[in-house]
Order: structure tokens, then sequence, then C-alpha cells
């Protein structure tokens, strides 16, 4: 059935194709994107739009890809899981798009995965779980760094501290929920005992409750896994508390808004974080710099503080350009087996060696570990 | 363990607080109308945004900016009561109520499109040192929430036992007709009875901000908890309703500290639903026969 589907599907694209080829105009490479442009995680949905849009205004300035255009299809999801089934269906099956760049939180993403294995479309995930890339799918892959990752960091972080019981708060979002089992996993490895596990709601407003409890265990740090608001709560909290503990946050906090709602509350605060927030502090002889310089200077010049979130947009984006250059073509099977062929791009994030096995590609160095200082980034390692 | 249930204790009290403003708010309008105005929860968010905007955006002082927040809620609500409710007299009260949903949608549309879908802080009214009370702390800002609250407790229960005006809303909602054959102007009654009500939710909504943030859509949340504060207490009673958001607000930070973070929500939930098992008029409800 799906065979048969399928031969009609590309016999319909041929068709398209022949009478695009005659009619030139609407001759454009079609890339689809649901967003959470609105809604709690609009901080991420917001500046991989302005990001998207920024860069497919420059490509198609330039004379577009492999001679044509491209066509950017976006949809808001406001971090939604159901509107992400509706809005990918519909890439999918109304708009005919050629790849999917998008999925701001790992709930839509994980939404959206069976419609596009279903189809076969290329689709470069924005969110962070590591549940999008684990096991592998064929047609999916991602560019943020895991939960995984970010774990890892801070065990090391943790390890060189010598602190080895922790208290884990997590929001109870997909990505609170995925970083808090990540953490459960990976700490008997690595030495950490996890002394207390609590939780929180996307939209509660106080977390004192859940840390008191936390203050009157034996924990030598606190991992809070989450976004949006409730990070910037639990730091406050923590603070009038008067819990001198070590906080870790996680890579979900890395923007300058989380430092404007924290305020005084987040210095000393660390978290694992790309190393686009500390554009201007690395190395000159730092691969990643010019990427991370120029993109930055872009972003900033048309919609102020830049945060790693638009990065990763950038990043997918443009790792699916250099595949859909590679392929010469926009076709989906290609295309994919080009993105997973990607070595040594380097993005924002850090640098991407994918592989049939891994569909992320990026290795433990591309975190760097940072610590808010006088209301900015330093990196501490 | 004192010590937590003492924390547990304030954080209940000061969330429980708020709850108990928005269900106050609930109360006042059911009363005078028998409809339950959804839009509630934007009046706190309405109440919140303004504030933090002229604040931070005009550079005004920020007992200025408050003040002016909470008063153009208030005109914000009446104008809500004269074009959109009174525009549909008549209406049956399930229309009404489908009304206010509408109102409530399209202000989350506006504050969207004015502020954007920022999350925003305050300053905190009075610093943010904790006050230590043994092993418990405190911050200036909650004892403001609570406080508040009170005295706006007081002022609603004076303003509907002992002024006549007061009185007169009341008796709006006993009976329409009735109270327009004496002389009480109806229309002015239901103008007042939804400044009232945007009045105490923007109230609330300056309180708890510094403690809790805002943005275009903190009102749904508090709205939900604070309909269900409103019928836990029982949704014709303004001092009841007050009353279910307190409990509401313990009930929910005690089984965070003491059960399960997990399932605060859900106990909460809970507890309302025995409750209206037990008594389907609210833990202070009049058992209210259906008139015909």
């Amino acid at each position: 059935m799906s065979i048969r589907k399928n031969i009609t599907a590309s016999m319909g694209a041929l068709c398209l194709t022949l009478a695009a080829g005659l009619v030139q105009a609407g001759d454009t490479i079609k890339i689809g994107s649901f967003l959470a442009v609105t809604g709690p995680a609009s901080f991420l949905g917001d500046p991989e739009l302005k990001t998207l849009q920024m860069y497919v205004q420059e490509i198609n300035a330039k004379g577009g890809v492999n001679g044509k255009q491209l066509e950017l299809i976006h949809y808001d999801t406001s971090g939604k899981a159901k509107e992400a089934v509706n809005f990918t269906k519909r890439l999918v099956k109304k708009d005919r798009v050629d790849l999917i760049v998008g999925g701001s939180t790992s709930g839509t993403t994980m939404a959206a995965i069976p419609i596009v294995e279903k189809n076969r479309i290329p689709f470069i995930s924005l969110a962070g779980s590591v549940k999008i890339i684990d096991p592998v799918k064929k047609w999916v892959f991602k560019v943020p760094h895991t939960d995984r990752m970010a774990a890892a960091k801070i065990f090391a972080d943790m390890k060189k501290r010598g602190l080895t019981k922790l208290a884990l708060i997590s929001g109870d979002g997909g990505f609170g929920k995925s970083g808090r089992a990540q953490t459960m996993e990976l700490a008997p490895t690595h030495g950490i005992k996890i002394v207390a596990d609590e939780s929180y709601g996307k939209k509660d407003t106080d977390m004192t409750a859940q840390l008191t409890k936390i203050r009157d265990t034996d924990a030598q740090a606190i991992l809070n896994f989450g976004f949006g608001a409730g990070p910037a709560i639990v730091t406050k909290n923590v603070h009038h508390l008067g819990i001198k503990l070590p906080l870790y946050q996680s890579h979900g906090v890395a923007s300058k808004k989380y430092i404007a709602l924290a305020g005084v509350a987040a210095e000393g605060v660390r978290l694992p974080a790309a190393a686009l927030l500390v554009a201007d502090k690395l190395a000159d002889g730092e691969k990643q710099k010019p990427v991370l310089i120029s993109y930055k200077s872009a972003f900033e010049a048309k919609h102020g503080a830049v945060s790693t979130f638009g990065g990763h947009a950038y990043d997918g984006l443009m790792i699916a350009v250099e595949a859909l250059k590679r392929a010469g073509s926009a076709d989906k099977a290609k295309v994919r087996d080009e993105i997973e062929k990607t070595q040594g791009f380097i993005g924002t994030g850090g640098v991407f060696n994918i592989t049939a096995k891994d569909h992320l590609g990026l290795g433990l160095d591309a975190f760097k570990m940072l610590e808010i200082k006088g209301g900015d980034w330093v990196v501490v390692e | 363990m004192w010590d937590q249930i003492l924390q547990f204790l304030f954080t209940g009290v000061t969330v429980g607080a708020t709850y108990a403003l928005v269900a106050l708010g609930f109360a006042i309008i059911y009363n005078a109308s028998d409809v339950v105005n959804f839009a509630q929860g934007e009046f706190v968010m309405m109440g919140a945004m303004c504030a933090v905007f002229l604040y931070s955006g005009s550079g005004l002082p920020l007992p200025v900016a408050l003040l002016l927040a909470v008063a153009l809620t208030i005109v914000l609500g009446m104008s809500f009561q004269r074009f959109a409710i009174a525009r549909a007299r008549g209406a049956s009260v399930v229309s009404t109520i489908i009304i206010t949903i509408g109102a409530s949608i399209f202000l989350r549309g506006v504050a969207l499109l004015l502020w954007g879908k920022d999350i925003l802080a305050m300053p905190h009214f009075s610093g943010e040192t904790p006050i230590q009370l043994g092993r418990a702390t405190l911050l200036p800002q909650n004892l403001w929430v609570m406080g508040g609250t009170g005295v706006m407790v007081l002022a609603v229960h004076y303003f509907f036992h002992h002024t006549t005006l007061g009185k007169a809303v009341i008796a709006c909602s006993c009976n329409r007709t009735a109270a327009h054959l004496v002389g009480i102007n109806v229309g002015l009654m239901m103008l007042i009875a939804y400044g009232l009500s945007a009045f105490l939710g923007a109230m609330a909504g300056v309180l708890v901000t510094p403690i809790t943030f805002t943005s275009y859509d903190a009102g749904v949340m508090l709205g939900l908890k604070g309909f269900s504060a409103a019928i836990l207490g029982g949704m014709g009673n303004p001092m009841g309703a007050v009353a279910g958001g307190l409990l509401l607000g313990l009930i929910e930070s005690m089984a965070a500290g003491l059960i399960s973070s997990g399932y605060k929500d859900a106990i909460g939930f809970v507890v309302l639903l025995l409750v209206l098992f037990l008594r389907p008029s609210g833990l202070f409800g009049k058992a209210s026969a259906e008139r015909v």
C-alpha cells in the first residue's frame, strides 16, 4: 500500500517537476518548519524563526541553492504536541515540502517523528532530548546538544569540585523529564549519588516546598533541568531560602533572559552551554570563532541579544543547505544520505561529524562549562 | 521537620492568597449576575503586564506605576462589562459565560500583540532580603501578598455588608426585577461588580508578579486555580471563595513538600472532586434550589 502510495507520490512529484520546469517561476526548494513561536517555549521558537527567515533571505539573495530559490513554509505550534502533528501532516501532505527543519521542543519533535518517518522526509530537529536520535531513526537528525551530554558535562565539573551528592529538581515538560531520566541513568557511572528527585509543573510559580525538602537532605549540589520561567524561579527560591549549595542549570537557560529574570540570584550558577554565548571571549585560534562571530553580529544587528537556540536553527538550515548542494537536487533520499555524510561542518553548536550511527555528531567538547558572574557568562575550564 | 512545615505553610499561604483574590473576583461577578467570568485570570495578567510596562517602559516610580496599572485594569473591566456584557442584555447565562471566554482569548491576544511573548520580571516592593524565622524564610513580598489580600478581603466584606451600594449589588443578584422596581440602577451595579472584580484581579497581579514573573498567558493557570478555589469554597459565597483559595494553596504546598511534588496539582484537584461529591455546593456554599 505504502509502496504504491509512494509511486503515485513520485509520479505526482515528477509531473509537478515537469510542470515547474515549464513554468520556471514555481521552481523552489521548499523547506518546512514548525516552531514554538508563541507560548511558554517561545524563547526557543522565536529566535529560531528569525534566524531561518534571515538566512533563507540571504541565501536567496545570493542566488539560492542549486540554482533554485529556497521557500520557507513555517507554522507556529505554541509548543503543543498536538499542533505539531497537525502542522507536520500539513507540511507533508499539502505543502509537499522537500525537508523539514524545526521542532523547537522535544515534545513537538517526538510527536512529529512518526509522520516524517512514514512519509520519508528528511527532518532536522532543533530540540534537546537524546531520545530523538537514540535509537537512530532513518530520517531524523538533530543539531542541539543532548541532555545526556549536559548531564555528563555537569558530572565532570562536579567531580573536579569534589562533589558527589546531587539533588535533582526538574520541570515536568518533555525537556525536564528527558533530562531527569538521562541524569538518573548516567549518575552511577560517574560516581554521583542522586539524593533528592523533585519536580515542578510548567506554570508553577513557586518551588519553595520542593527546595525546602532538598535543603534537608545531605546534597552537595543542586541540578535543575528545565526551561522558561521555571529555572529562574528555582534560582530565586534557592537564593531566598538561603541555600548555599552550588546550583547547576542545564543548557535550557542559555540566554540573557534567564539572567535578567533571576537577577542577583543567578550569580555563581553554572551551566553547560554552546560556545556561542561566549563567542567574544574565545581564543582567536578556535575553529568555531569566525562562524560564531558572523552569526552573532548578523543576528544582533537585526533582532537584539543572541541566544544559542537561534544558533541551532542556523546549524540545521546550513547542514540542510550543504546536503542539498552535495546531492545536487532536492531528492529526499539523496538529501537524507548527504545529511548523514556531513563531516567537519562548523556550526554554532560545535563541529558536526554525523554518521549512520550518530545522527547528531557532536562531541562533549562542543559544550563549555559557564559560570554567571556580574550578569554575564564566564568560561570556567 | 517543623521548620519544613512552617516553610510549606508560608509558601501555601502566599500562593493561596493569590488564588483567594482571583476566587473573590469570580464570586463577586457570580453573585451579581450568576455568570462565571472566565476572563478573571486575564484581569490578573493585565494588571501585572501594565504595571511592568509602566514601570520599565516609562520610568514612573514603582508605586505610581502600580496604581496606574490597577486603575487601567479597572477601566478595562468596566469597558468589558459596558461594551461586551451589557450589549448582550437578555442573553442567557451560558451565552454570557461564552462571551467571557471570548474576552479572555481576546485579552490574551491583545497583550501578546502589545507587549510580546517574553516572560517579564518586576522588582520586589521592599527589597529581597529574606526574613528568618527559625530555619524557615519569608520574603517581604510574601508579607505584601498576605497583607494586601487580608486588607482587600476585609474591604470587600465591609462593602457588601455595611454600605448601601454593596447591598444594592447583592440585591441585584437576589432578584434583578425586584431590585429594578425599588429604584436600583441594575446596569450601574453590574458595572461596579465588574470594576471591583477587575480591581481585585489587578491587585493580585501586581502583588505576586515580583515573586512569580508574568507573561501574556499567565492568566490561564491563575484563572483555573482561582475558579477551582471558588468552587471549593462555594461559588456564591465571597468569604468561602477566600477560604477555598487559601485551602487550595496550602494543600498544594503541603502535597508538594510532604507527599510528592509530581502529584501536587493532582492532589489539589482530587480534594476538589471529593468536596464536590460530599458537598456539591462547596465547603461554605448554601445548597441552592433551582430558581423557576
